[in-house]
Protein backbone atom coordinates (compact mmCIF):
# COMPACT_ATOMS: atom_id res chain seq x y z
CA UNK A 1 0.00 0.00 0.00
CA UNK A 2 2.81 2.61 0.90
CA UNK A 3 4.98 1.57 -2.34
CA UNK A 4 2.20 1.79 -4.41
CA UNK A 5 1.10 5.26 -3.39
CA UNK A 6 4.78 6.41 -3.29
CA UNK A 7 5.02 4.92 -7.11
CA UNK A 8 1.51 6.72 -7.94
CA UNK A 9 3.00 10.30 -6.62
CA UNK A 10 6.19 9.61 -8.28
CA UNK A 11 4.50 8.70 -11.78
CA UNK A 12 2.74 11.80 -11.19
CA UNK A 13 6.02 14.16 -10.85
CA UNK A 14 7.17 12.07 -13.71
CA UNK A 15 4.40 12.65 -15.72
CA UNK A 16 3.84 16.03 -15.09
CA UNK A 17 7.40 16.39 -15.64
CA UNK A 18 7.24 15.32 -19.10
CA UNK A 19 4.25 16.99 -20.28
CA UNK A 20 6.01 20.34 -19.03
CA UNK A 21 8.80 19.41 -21.46
CA UNK A 22 6.80 17.50 -24.31
CA UNK A 23 3.67 19.66 -24.89
CA UNK A 24 3.83 21.97 -27.97
CA UNK A 25 1.16 24.47 -26.49
CA UNK A 26 2.80 26.71 -23.50
CA UNK A 27 -0.26 26.42 -20.94
CA UNK A 28 -0.50 22.97 -21.17
CA UNK A 29 3.07 22.77 -19.89
CA UNK A 30 2.11 24.90 -17.33
CA UNK A 31 -0.50 23.03 -16.36
CA UNK A 32 1.63 19.98 -16.29
CA UNK A 33 3.91 21.47 -13.92
CA UNK A 34 0.85 21.73 -11.53
CA UNK A 35 1.14 18.01 -11.64
CA UNK A 36 4.91 17.88 -11.32
CA UNK A 37 5.22 20.43 -8.21
CA UNK A 38 1.96 18.71 -6.40
CA UNK A 39 3.85 15.48 -6.86
CA UNK A 40 6.83 16.93 -5.73
CA UNK A 41 5.39 17.73 -2.67
CA UNK A 42 3.72 14.62 -2.16
CA UNK A 43 7.35 13.01 -2.34
CA UNK A 44 8.36 15.48 0.71
CA UNK A 45 5.86 13.86 2.74
CA UNK A 46 7.26 11.05 2.32
CA UNK A 47 10.65 12.16 3.43
CA UNK A 48 9.00 12.74 6.51
CA UNK A 49 9.14 16.42 5.70
CA UNK A 50 5.88 17.91 6.71
CA UNK A 51 6.82 21.46 6.49
CA UNK A 52 8.68 21.58 3.26
CA UNK A 53 5.73 20.04 1.11
CA UNK A 54 2.74 22.23 2.83
CA UNK A 55 5.46 25.58 1.77
CA UNK A 56 5.45 24.27 -1.84
CA UNK A 57 2.21 23.97 -1.94
CA UNK A 58 1.83 27.30 -0.91
CA UNK A 59 4.67 28.94 -2.57
CA UNK A 60 5.00 27.12 -5.82
CA UNK A 61 1.43 26.16 -6.89
CA UNK A 62 -0.36 29.18 -5.38
CA UNK A 63 2.44 31.46 -6.10
CA UNK A 64 5.19 30.78 -8.82
CA UNK A 65 2.60 28.52 -11.26
CA UNK A 66 0.24 31.56 -10.75
CA UNK A 67 3.14 33.83 -11.69
CA UNK A 68 4.31 31.67 -14.83
CA UNK A 69 0.44 31.59 -16.42
CA UNK A 70 0.61 35.58 -16.26
CA UNK A 71 3.82 35.53 -17.65
CA UNK A 72 2.98 32.94 -20.19
CA UNK A 73 -0.49 35.09 -20.80
CA UNK A 74 0.83 38.57 -20.81
CA UNK A 75 3.69 37.34 -23.20
CA UNK A 76 2.52 38.62 -26.65
CA UNK A 77 1.60 35.97 -29.25
CA UNK A 78 3.52 33.43 -27.47
CA UNK A 79 1.68 30.37 -29.48
CA UNK A 80 3.00 31.88 -33.08
CA UNK A 81 6.22 32.21 -32.19
CA UNK A 82 8.27 30.47 -34.93
CA UNK A 83 11.93 29.83 -33.32
CA UNK A 84 14.35 29.25 -36.09
CA UNK A 85 16.95 26.77 -34.75
CA UNK A 86 14.41 24.07 -34.17
CA UNK A 87 16.82 21.63 -35.35
CA UNK A 88 20.14 22.97 -35.37
CA UNK A 89 22.34 21.16 -32.44
CA UNK A 90 20.00 18.07 -32.16
CA UNK A 91 23.28 15.74 -32.15
CA UNK A 92 25.28 17.36 -29.65
CA UNK A 93 22.22 17.74 -27.63
CA UNK A 94 22.08 14.14 -27.72
CA UNK A 95 25.83 13.33 -26.90
CA UNK A 96 25.85 15.90 -24.08
CA UNK A 97 22.76 14.04 -22.75
CA UNK A 98 24.35 10.54 -22.99
CA UNK A 99 27.34 12.29 -21.35
CA UNK A 100 25.16 13.69 -18.65
CA UNK A 101 23.36 10.71 -18.23
CA UNK A 102 26.47 8.45 -17.94
CA UNK A 103 27.88 10.34 -15.25
CA UNK A 104 25.06 10.68 -12.74
CA UNK A 105 24.63 6.88 -13.14
CA UNK A 106 28.04 6.31 -12.25
CA UNK A 107 27.66 8.62 -9.06
CA UNK A 108 24.40 6.78 -8.26
CA UNK A 109 26.01 3.74 -8.28
CA UNK A 110 29.54 4.44 -7.07
CA UNK A 111 27.76 6.52 -4.10
CA UNK A 112 28.05 4.97 -0.38
CA UNK A 113 24.07 4.87 0.14
CA UNK A 114 23.63 5.45 3.76
CA UNK A 115 20.37 3.40 4.14
CA UNK A 116 18.93 3.67 7.48
CA UNK A 117 15.60 2.50 8.97
CA UNK A 118 11.97 4.17 8.55
CA UNK A 119 11.97 6.57 11.60
CA UNK A 120 8.37 7.32 12.68
CA UNK A 121 7.82 10.52 10.84
CA UNK A 122 7.09 13.15 13.40
CA UNK A 123 5.73 16.92 12.91
CA UNK A 124 8.94 19.47 12.01
CA UNK A 125 7.38 22.52 11.78
CA UNK A 126 7.79 23.32 15.97
CA UNK A 127 11.76 22.48 15.19
CA UNK A 128 12.40 24.69 12.49
CA UNK A 129 10.36 27.67 14.16
CA UNK A 130 12.54 26.82 17.24
CA UNK A 131 15.94 27.01 15.46
CA UNK A 132 14.19 30.46 13.80
CA UNK A 133 14.29 31.81 17.35
CA UNK A 134 17.70 30.18 18.70
CA UNK A 135 20.44 29.75 16.80
CA UNK A 136 19.05 31.38 13.20
CA UNK A 137 17.62 34.80 14.66
CA UNK A 138 19.76 37.09 12.87
CA UNK A 139 19.35 35.02 9.56
CA UNK A 140 15.80 34.86 9.96
CA UNK A 141 15.59 38.73 10.41
CA UNK A 142 18.15 39.20 7.08
CA UNK A 143 15.55 37.00 5.31
CA UNK A 144 13.05 39.51 5.88
CA UNK A 145 15.63 42.50 4.26
CA UNK A 146 16.37 39.85 1.08
CA UNK A 147 12.41 39.64 0.76
CA UNK A 148 11.77 43.41 1.10
CA UNK A 149 14.88 43.81 -1.43
CA UNK A 150 13.27 41.33 -4.20
CA UNK A 151 10.06 43.50 -3.54
CA UNK A 152 11.38 46.26 -4.47
CA UNK A 153 13.52 44.72 -6.95
CA UNK A 154 10.58 42.81 -8.79
CA UNK A 155 8.61 46.02 -9.08
CA UNK A 156 11.37 48.52 -10.05
CA UNK A 157 12.45 45.88 -13.13
CA UNK A 158 8.66 45.37 -14.31
CA UNK A 159 7.91 49.41 -13.96
CA UNK A 160 10.26 50.01 -16.44
CA UNK A 161 8.75 47.87 -18.91
CA UNK A 162 5.53 49.08 -18.19
CA UNK A 163 6.41 53.02 -19.29
CA UNK A 164 8.12 52.09 -22.57
CA UNK B 1 2.22 12.79 10.53
CA UNK B 2 1.40 10.25 7.94
CA UNK B 3 -2.20 9.96 9.52
CA UNK B 4 -2.82 13.59 9.00
CA UNK B 5 -1.37 13.20 5.37
CA UNK B 6 -3.93 10.33 5.03
CA UNK B 7 -6.75 13.04 5.83
CA UNK B 8 -5.14 15.22 2.98
CA UNK B 9 -5.01 12.25 0.69
CA UNK B 10 -8.62 10.75 1.17
CA UNK B 11 -9.66 14.64 0.71
CA UNK B 12 -8.14 14.79 -2.44
CA UNK B 13 -9.43 11.03 -3.48
CA UNK B 14 -12.78 12.23 -2.33
CA UNK B 15 -12.92 15.52 -4.46
CA UNK B 16 -11.19 13.12 -7.77
CA UNK B 17 -14.14 10.28 -7.22
CA UNK B 18 -17.11 13.22 -6.79
CA UNK B 19 -16.27 14.86 -10.33
CA UNK B 20 -15.37 11.69 -11.93
CA UNK B 21 -18.88 10.30 -10.81
CA UNK B 22 -20.54 14.05 -11.70
CA UNK B 23 -19.34 13.79 -14.99
CA UNK B 24 -19.56 9.93 -15.49
CA UNK B 25 -23.47 10.16 -14.50
CA UNK B 26 -23.89 13.17 -16.82
CA UNK B 27 -22.17 10.86 -19.98
CA UNK B 28 -24.49 8.04 -18.65
CA UNK B 29 -28.19 9.77 -18.66
CA UNK B 30 -27.60 13.05 -21.34
CA UNK B 31 -28.91 11.64 -24.70
CA UNK B 32 -26.42 11.93 -27.50
CA UNK B 33 -27.37 14.67 -30.22
CA UNK B 34 -24.35 16.63 -30.88
CA UNK B 35 -24.70 19.98 -33.30
CA UNK B 36 -21.99 22.12 -34.43
CA UNK B 37 -24.06 25.10 -32.78
CA UNK B 38 -23.37 23.20 -29.71
CA UNK B 39 -19.73 24.12 -29.57
CA UNK B 40 -19.48 27.69 -30.57
CA UNK B 41 -18.70 30.08 -27.64
CA UNK B 42 -21.84 30.77 -26.40
CA UNK B 43 -24.83 29.06 -27.82
CA UNK B 44 -27.47 31.37 -27.43
CA UNK B 45 -25.24 34.51 -27.56
CA UNK B 46 -22.94 36.98 -29.68
CA UNK B 47 -20.88 34.89 -32.22
CA UNK B 48 -17.32 35.31 -30.74
CA UNK B 49 -14.55 36.98 -32.68
CA UNK B 50 -11.09 36.63 -32.62
CA UNK B 51 -8.91 34.80 -30.39
CA UNK B 52 -9.17 34.36 -26.85
CA UNK B 53 -5.80 35.15 -26.40
CA UNK B 54 -5.64 38.47 -25.63
CA UNK B 55 -2.76 40.53 -23.78
CA UNK B 56 -4.17 41.29 -20.33
CA UNK B 57 -4.02 43.87 -18.25
CA UNK B 58 0.00 43.89 -16.93
CA UNK B 59 -0.98 44.88 -13.18
CA UNK B 60 -2.72 41.26 -12.58
CA UNK B 61 1.62 40.46 -13.09
CA UNK B 62 2.85 43.18 -10.74
CA UNK B 63 -0.05 42.44 -8.08
CA UNK B 64 1.07 38.54 -8.43
CA UNK B 65 4.38 39.49 -7.64
CA UNK B 66 4.08 41.20 -4.87
CA UNK B 67 1.66 38.54 -3.74
CA UNK B 68 4.36 36.05 -3.79
CA UNK B 69 6.73 38.16 -1.42
CA UNK B 70 4.14 38.15 1.04
CA UNK B 71 3.59 34.45 0.32
CA UNK B 72 7.12 33.72 1.44
CA UNK B 73 6.83 36.00 4.26
CA UNK B 74 3.83 33.37 5.26
CA UNK B 75 5.87 30.66 4.83
CA UNK B 76 8.71 31.80 6.89
CA UNK B 77 6.30 33.23 9.85
CA UNK B 78 4.58 30.12 10.66
CA UNK B 79 7.28 27.88 12.15
CA UNK B 80 7.59 31.24 14.32
CA UNK B 81 4.13 31.18 15.39
CA UNK B 82 3.88 27.22 16.13
CA UNK B 83 6.37 27.58 18.30
CA UNK B 84 5.36 30.81 20.11
CA UNK B 85 3.16 29.29 22.52
CA UNK B 86 6.00 27.09 24.37
CA UNK B 87 8.19 30.26 24.08
CA UNK B 88 5.43 32.00 26.21
CA UNK B 89 5.28 29.26 28.58
CA UNK B 90 8.99 29.89 29.35
CA UNK B 91 8.71 33.40 29.57
CA UNK B 92 9.84 34.37 26.38
CA UNK B 93 6.78 35.48 24.17
CA UNK B 94 7.70 39.04 24.30
CA UNK B 95 11.03 38.40 22.77
CA UNK B 96 9.29 36.47 19.91
CA UNK B 97 6.71 39.21 19.52
CA UNK B 98 9.55 41.65 18.77
CA UNK B 99 11.31 39.12 16.64
CA UNK B 100 8.09 38.81 14.91
CA UNK B 101 7.18 42.41 14.11
CA UNK B 102 10.62 43.48 13.31
CA UNK B 103 10.04 41.00 10.53
CA UNK B 104 6.61 41.81 8.84
CA UNK B 105 8.07 45.50 10.08
CA UNK B 106 10.74 45.30 7.27
CA UNK B 107 8.56 44.02 4.94
CA UNK B 108 6.17 46.64 5.37
CA UNK B 109 8.52 49.21 4.40
CA UNK B 110 7.96 47.15 0.72
CA UNK B 111 4.40 47.62 1.08
CA UNK B 112 4.23 50.97 1.95
CA UNK B 113 6.99 51.50 -1.11
CA UNK B 114 4.48 49.90 -3.27
CA UNK B 115 2.06 51.79 -2.01
CA UNK B 116 3.05 55.18 -2.16
CA UNK B 117 4.88 54.53 -5.81
CA UNK B 118 0.94 53.69 -6.61
CA UNK B 119 1.94 50.30 -7.86
CA UNK B 120 -1.19 48.43 -7.02
CA UNK B 121 -3.59 51.11 -8.52
CA UNK B 122 -5.33 49.56 -10.89
CA UNK B 123 -5.02 52.57 -13.63
CA UNK B 124 -1.43 54.21 -12.97
CA UNK B 125 -1.72 57.79 -13.34
CA UNK B 126 2.01 58.34 -15.76
CA UNK B 127 3.20 61.95 -16.04
CA UNK B 128 2.89 62.45 -19.70
CA UNK B 129 5.90 64.70 -20.85
CA UNK B 130 4.62 67.74 -22.33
Amino acid sequence: MYAALFYFIAGLTVIGALGVALSTNVVYSAMSLLAALVGASGLYVFLAADFVAVVQILVYVGGILILTLFAILLTHQIAEIQVSNRSVGRLPALGLVVLLGLAMGAAILRAPWHVEPLAAATPTTYGIGDSFLNQYLLPFELASVVLLTALVGAIVLSRKELRE
Amino acid sequence: MEFQFANVLVFLLLGAITAGLMLGLGWLLRPANPESRKLSTYECGEPPSGSAWINFNIRFYLIALVFLIFDVEIAFVYPVTVAFREYVLQGRGLLVLTELFVFVGILFVGLIYVWAKQDLEWLKRVARPS
